[in-house]
């Protein structure tokens, strides 16, 4: 258990939170943002969000709960209240959400003193954009039969291989990165580096999505010389490492800032009755039909269960182990966020049609792109299925799958 | 639109101290001396044919019954001022929630309910009742078992009863009932004691309940809550009736969860245990996912209710709309999931199972709480 801060404290910063949001707000970029982090590629925006984060961070919303010496604030148990503050502010969100979600969490777990030190601030100032390397071609949910290899060349390693759905790849200047150092072992066959993106023999192409827009990317890694003081844990420790990042990118840590999602998770259900309520059919609102009003009042009392879930998830007498909890988190957001996005488009009927672009579609088109950008969250960090196989094993003791 | 944020009035822990997590733990272990269903086994010998069999009695332990009284549980809810021990309701869902995961047959259950009613309408004289040992039973509903709080069949004259409330949750069990009647002036709220009225009995599918309607016939009662006051009363209880009964289904869904999961570790098919395969591994999870959502919106309601009132509402109906969703889910398929067994007299699933059937129902399914729902969004 995390240890008391005096309620005086909490209060204070708290308030010091909102009015400092309130009073910073940016205002709104050129052109509109993505609707996620993920899918910034435009050098203005990149800019703008930059700017943004590390005034965050100036203003201790970020790094809160971080060590002095690391660059943090050095608060204690602040964290939580910071973040939860900074989504229900509805302001944009960090760019460097893989830098906050999962390097300086992995970094504050395994890394070294030294590369804490290095690391850690330019993450929490947005001066340096992290991405992932994890998924292959052929290692997407199996992400165990990774091929990406790194040889030992004295205090180098040479990294030769490729990989996908790399979000931010083309903004990065860091990736955290797996590779196979032995071939015949799989699980203590992998090791985890941080590997510098800007030199010879990484190359980023972008992928266009369904959505019509180009979020992620392929990167090649051909002779890529990554220096062995940049290794993560031990030779071989990869896979652990990696599972630790994953379980931070799952919301199963406290972290280091607001991560995922700007907004408070009711909002998306609240704008949907919103809709519901202002489109017309058949000469009355569509919150009027009962068909559809239930399934929407469904996705509200499952997005209040998700707040629910993450208050009880903090009272061992109540929480029913650790994990069980914090590891539905990722599984369950992505569903019902699917779900929503599917009956905002039912709401919509004909209108959902129009795309962005169109002078004429509703809200600028960004129901049609939302739901299909929620493929994002049940597809990526370990798809619906496999973190249903990860809570079957590791919450009800299940047999592995494998 | 406004965002309710719960965080802001509500304290952050439920108002789940240490001394109702000490209770709950103590409930839990009574119920595992106990094993309720085991005791009930006995006495379903011969009522098990619903075409032949003979009738079935509202049986429950009354050395059990004894036993909570002596514990305290009876009274927990009732206020100091009536002989109580007062505390709230997220002490008496954290009770309930073990009722349910033992699928104990008890008069605890309606005697909670009735707590709660007599707390809103300030019946210090049945309260007090209550702390001195006595049971009893909510008779709320008409024979369309329609689910306002006007529905009810009964007529008052001055403080005379007539009529029958039907729908009665273990009739059988309680000493007394409270009773809604309708005058010219409105609904108003009574008890009348076993002695005064007729039971007759409804042959129900739920073998942990009884259930039955109460004839009144010019029946003396005590004035509860004066005609025109009795709706408001049962208004103001009603967060508290959802979320009891969805702290039930709360803790027979864990049961079926974990059973469900126990089964596909021993359960050997193809040469693995089934739990292996993802086509039964998967809804497994999702039977947690069920139960979680429910607990977490039952702790939610209980703390609105006792810490703040204005969102009471609104967190039992989210409780109830999820918890009758989740009963019919984990149901469902912690029977299909066993397969043939889970379909057998012999497994406590099908006990379970039907527990849940009725629980489902109770104070309304999860469509009616969510069209309640849209009237507060």
């Amino acid at each position: 258990m995390s240890e008391k801060v005096s309620v005086a404290e909490h209060d204070e910063f708290r308030e010091h939170c909102r009015r400092w949001l309130e009073e910073n707000r940016p205002p709104p970029p050129g052109s509109p943002l993505p609707q996620a982090a993920y899918e910034v590629t435009d050098p203005d925006h990149r800019a703008y969000l930059c700017d943004w984060q590390a005034k965050c961070y100036e203003a201790e919303l970020i790094a809160t709960d971080v060590p002095r010496e690391y660059g943090g604030h050095g608060h204690r148990n602040l964290q939580a209240i910071a973040s939860a503050e900074v989504r229900r502010a509805g302001v944009p969100y960090f760019i460097n959400w893989i830098g906050l979600g999962m390097t300086a969490p992995t970094l504050l777990v395994h890394g070294t003193e030294e590369q804490k030190k290095r690391f850690l601030p330019p993450i929490f100032t947005a001066e340096e954009i992290w991405c992932q390397g994890f998924s292959e071609p052929g290692a997407g949910s199996d992400l165990v039969s990774l091929q990406t290899s790194a040889v030992r060349d004295g205090d180098n390693w040479i990294v030769n291989g490729s990989k996908v759905w790399t979000s931010l790849g083309a903004l990065a200047s860091w990736m955290l990165l797996l590779a196979r150092t032995d071939k015949d072992d799989k699980y203590n066959g992998i090791t985890y580096f941080l590997a510098p993106m800007s030199q010879a023999g990484v190359t980023v192409r972008p992928i266009r999505k369904m959505t019509g827009e180009a979020g992620f990317n392929e990167v090649f890694l051909e002779n890529v010389v990554v220096p062995d003081h940049l290794r993560v844990d031990e030779v071989g420790a990869g896979w652990k490492v990696a599972m630790s990042t994953l379980t931070s990118e799952r919301g199963a840590a406290a972290g280091v800032g607001a991560i995922a999602s700007s907004e408070s998770p009711l909002s998306g259900v609240l704008q949907v009755i919103e809709l519901a309520k202002r489109t017309k059919r058949n000469g009355r609102a569509v919150w009027h039909d009962p068909v559809w009003r239930d399934r929407i009042v469904k996705l509200y009392e499952r997005t209040e269960a998700i707040v629910q879930n993450g208050r009880r998830a903090r009272i061992k007498a109540l929480n029913g182990g650790a994990m069980r909890i914090p590891l539905q988190g990722k599984l369950v957001g992505s569903e019902i966020g699917q779900e929503l996005g599917e009956v905002a488009l039912g709401i919509l009927g004909m209108q959902s049609s129009l795309y962005v672009g169109d002078e004429n579609a509703v809200d600028d088109g960004r129901w049609p792109l939302g739901y299909m950008n929620s493929y994002t969250g049940t597809i990526s960090g370990g798809s619906s299925e496999i973190q249903r196989n990860i809570l079957g094993e590791r919450v009800l003791g299940l047999p592995k799958t494998k | 639109m406004t965002e309710k944020t719960t965080e802001k009035t509500q304290p952050r822990d439920f108002g789940f101290d240490d001394e109702i997590g000490m209770l709950k733990d103590a409930v839990r272990r009574f119920f595992d001396g106990q094993q309720p269903v085991v005791q009930l086994r006995p006495h379903l010998h011969g009522t098990e044919d619903p075409h032949t069999g003979t009738e079935r009695t509202g049986w429950y332990d009354p050395a059990a019954w004894q036993q909570m009284i002596d514990l305290g549980w009876h009274l927990l809810a009732v206020p100091e001022s009536a002989g109580g021990i007062g505390m709230g309701l997220v002490a008496a869902a954290a009770i309930q929630e073990e009722i349910g995961r033992a699928a104990c047959p008890t008069p605890l259950t309606s005697t909670l309910q009735a707590t709660f009613v007599l707390r809103e309408a300030n019946a210090g004289i049945q309260l007090a009742r209550i702390a001195e040992g006595s049971s009893m039973a909510l008779a709320m509903y008409g024979e369309d078992g329609a689910l306002e709080t006007d529905s009810t069949d009964v007529t008052a004259a001055g403080k005379r009863l007539t009529g029958t409330s039907w729908y009665v949750q273990d009739a059988q069990k309680v000493d007394g009932f409270i009773v809604a009647a309708r005058a010219a002036t409105g609904v108003g709220l009574y008890y009348v004691g076993k002695g005064a009225v007729a039971l007759r009995h409804d042959r129900i599918v739920d073998l942990t309940r009884d259930q039955g309607r109460i004839v009144l016939q010019d029946c003396e009662a005590e004035v509860i809550a004066e005609p025109g006051a009795g709706d408001a009363v049962l208004a103001r209880a009603l967060p508290a009736l959802l979320t009891l009964i969805s702290a039930d289904i709360a803790g027979a869904a864990e049961w079926q969860l974990q059973t469900t999961a126990e089964y596909a570790k021993v359960r050997v098919q193809f040469d693995r245990p089934i739990g292996f395969f993802q086509a039964v591994k998967h809804p497994i999870v999702n039977m947690m996912i069920a139960a979680d959502e429910t607990r977490s919106l039952v702790y939610n309601a209980a703390c609105a209710y006792d810490y703040d009132p204005d969102d009471a509402l609104r967190c039992a109906l989210l409780a109830k709309s999820c918890a009758s969703d989740t009963a019919a889910f984990c149901s469902n398929r912690s029977t299909q999931l066993h397969g043939g067994i889970g379909f057998t007299w012999e497994a406590d699933v099908q006990i379970y199972h039907k527990r849940q059937m009725h629980s489902q129902f109770l104070f309304g399914d999860g469509a009616w709480q969510r069209e309640r729902l849209a009237e507060l969004l």
